[in-house]
């Protein structure tokens, strides 16, 4: 037997064993605590604007941003809850599009949980009560990844369905590959 | 024993135990089961016949390996045997292997071959984890849906047809045939007849995710009268409160999540993508053959389906008692 054989294939066992404890990327919740959306003090400000001098806003409660798995869900419940009748798959058409950077009541996790919680005048139905909290959330945070919000290892890689738009991770990818473009220092060179 | 096989009968319901392949109760899982003890007797065979050459080897003391001699070349008469006897067993060995080969090829072309005209037409939906079941029917009115139980009149093909809306699951009542897939885009057929009345447990045969395990159904095969009593009964919209504490259940399944993805019909809830529950109480079971369909499990996995079945789709439900046993109450009336 060769000499370091022993030391080596120790080495690469560890390496092994490392790389498997990376393989766990996310924990998934299936059973959800109580009910995020208690009411807290603060307002939700849906505007900048404010007399005299400026008090913060609540903001925050976006803790799925970055789950894949919750992020996956929300995109299911999308569906299943007919978001799609009316914004289709982002592009808008009854209402507004979801994957611009125009927000009429306010693009923040907590805005558009509000949005969907309490509605909003001219169509938006209020969804408080009918949705259960945790779900509520994990459609806002799919909603914040059509407009490319959420970190692309936790957008979504594929859609279910064989027609349809690309998926969220793609179109942020895209994106990305857009704004390098715009950047004069990267601008692509003739041949 | 009488009070114990009466405990007996009380606590295990009357599915369990009716899950396997060989104990058919039909024209194609009578063809399988046939070829599985074909395909049992000669392995029993085959593996006591090696045994036995194996124990003879090893009794007869073999020379070349004597203490004293030393080994020694093999005679042109030793040779002559062992080629014999090498020949001989390979010979043996393809003859049966050609035999479960036909027996096999004419198992599958038996089982394909069932169909008939007019045949009721099942479609099951594989969803993540249940079964969606349809009958369809040419006059629309009476087409029907329902879930995880199927009924099947006794001694008449059945036409199921197979799909799924999410992954790729499999579709196996082993009393009744053997596995057909479903994927998703992909209708597949399979013919089932069933000639002994009786409760036989399906479950899914292709890894679908977390509750694999726990997607089960029923297929009640039933005498044809008692079928088309069972089929005019599921015709109906569901029941209508009789009592104030039905009738606020009713209002909780219209106004609670449940309406987002049940559908009660006659009611205003009309979800789609959850299992239909117009006629619950008239199932067996619930979650897919989970549980046996009582009040008290009920109740549990209206409360927290993530502790019996994690990663269901169906979310925790928090409610006032009061409110539990009011929407128990309607629920126990959808027969």
């Amino acid at each position: 037997m060769r000499r370091g054989f022993i030391p080596g294939s120790c080495a690469l066992l560890a390496l092994l064993a490392l790389i498997s404890a990376a393989c766990e990327r996310e924990e998934r919740q299936f059973r959800e605590l109580p009910p995020m959306s208690g009411r807290q003090n603060l307002p939700v400000r849906l505007t900048d604007l404010q007399p005299g001098q400026a008090l913060p806003s609540r903001i925050g409660g976006g803790r799925y941003e970055g789950n894949a798995f919750a992020i996956s869900e929300g995109k299911r419940l999308y569906q299943w809850y007919n978001c799609s009748g009316c914004h289709f798959q982002g592009g808008g058409g009854i209402g507004p599009p979801l994957m611009d950077e125009l927000w009429i009541y306010g693009g923040s996790p907590r805005n558009i949980h509000d949005t969907i919680v309490e509605g909003r005048p001219n169509g938006m139905p209020s969804f408080g009560g009918h949705v259960p909290d945790d779900q509520v959330w994990k459609i806002t945070a799919y909603v914040r990844s059509l407009s490319e919000q959420v970190p692309k290892s936790a957008a979504s890689g594929r859609s279910d369905h064989l027609q349809g738009p690309p998926s969220e991770q793609y179109r942020k990818l895209n994106a990305e590959g857009r704004k390098l473009e715009t950047q004069p220092q990267k601008a692509r060179q003739p041949g | 024993m009488p009070a114990m096989s009466a405990m007996s009968a009380i606590l295990i319901p009357d599915w369990v135990g009716r899950h396997s392949a060989i104990a058919s109760a039909g024209p194609q899982a009578g063809r399988i089961e046939g070829l599985w003890w074909l395909m049992f007797w000669v392995s029993t065979a085959v593996f006591v016949a090696v045994m036995v050459a194996l124990g003879g080897a090893m009794a007869r003391r073999p020379r070349i390996l004597g203490d004293s001699e030393p080994p020694h070349a093999l005679t042109p008469e030793e040779r002559g045997r062992m080629n014999r006897l090498v020949g001989g067993a390979v010979a043996v060995t393809v003859v049966i292997l050609f035999v479960l080969l036909v027996a096999s090829v004419g198992t599958g072309r038996a089982i394909a071959s069932l169909s008939a005209p007019h045949a009721p037409i099942v479609k099951v939906t594989g969803h993540q984890w249940w079964w969606q079941v349809e009958y369809v029917d040419a006059v629309p009115g009476r087409s029907l849906t329902t879930a995880n139980e199927i009924h099947i009149p006794v001694g008449r093909p059945v036409l199921f047809r197979l799909q799924a809306t999410d992954v790729i699951h499999s579709f196996w009542v082993p009393n009744l045939h053997g596995k057909r897939d479903m994927i998703p885009g992909h209708d597949n057929e399979i013919w089932i007849q069933a000639d002994r009345p009786g409760v036989y447990r399906g479950q899914c045969a292709e890894f679908c995710g977390f509750q694999h395990a726990h997607m089960g159904l029923l297929v009640i095969a039933e005498p044809p009268a008692q079928y088309e009593a069972w089929y005019k009964s599921q015709l109906q919209p569901a029941a209508t409160p009789v009592t104030a504490r039905q009738e606020r259940g009713r209002q909780l399944v219209q106004s609670l999540p449940c309406a987002l993805c049940h559908n009660v019909q006659g009611s205003q809830a009309s979800g789609k993508t959850g299992p239909d529950l117009t006629h619950l109480a008239s199932r067996r079971t619930i979650a897919a053959g989970t549980l046996p369909n009582t009040r008290g499990n009920l109740a549990g996995w209206i409360l927290d389906p993530q502790t019996v079945k994690p990663g269901n789709h169906m979310p925790a439900n928090t409610m006032a008692s009061d409110d539990l046993q009011a929407l128990l109450d309607y629920l126990e009336i959808l027969k």
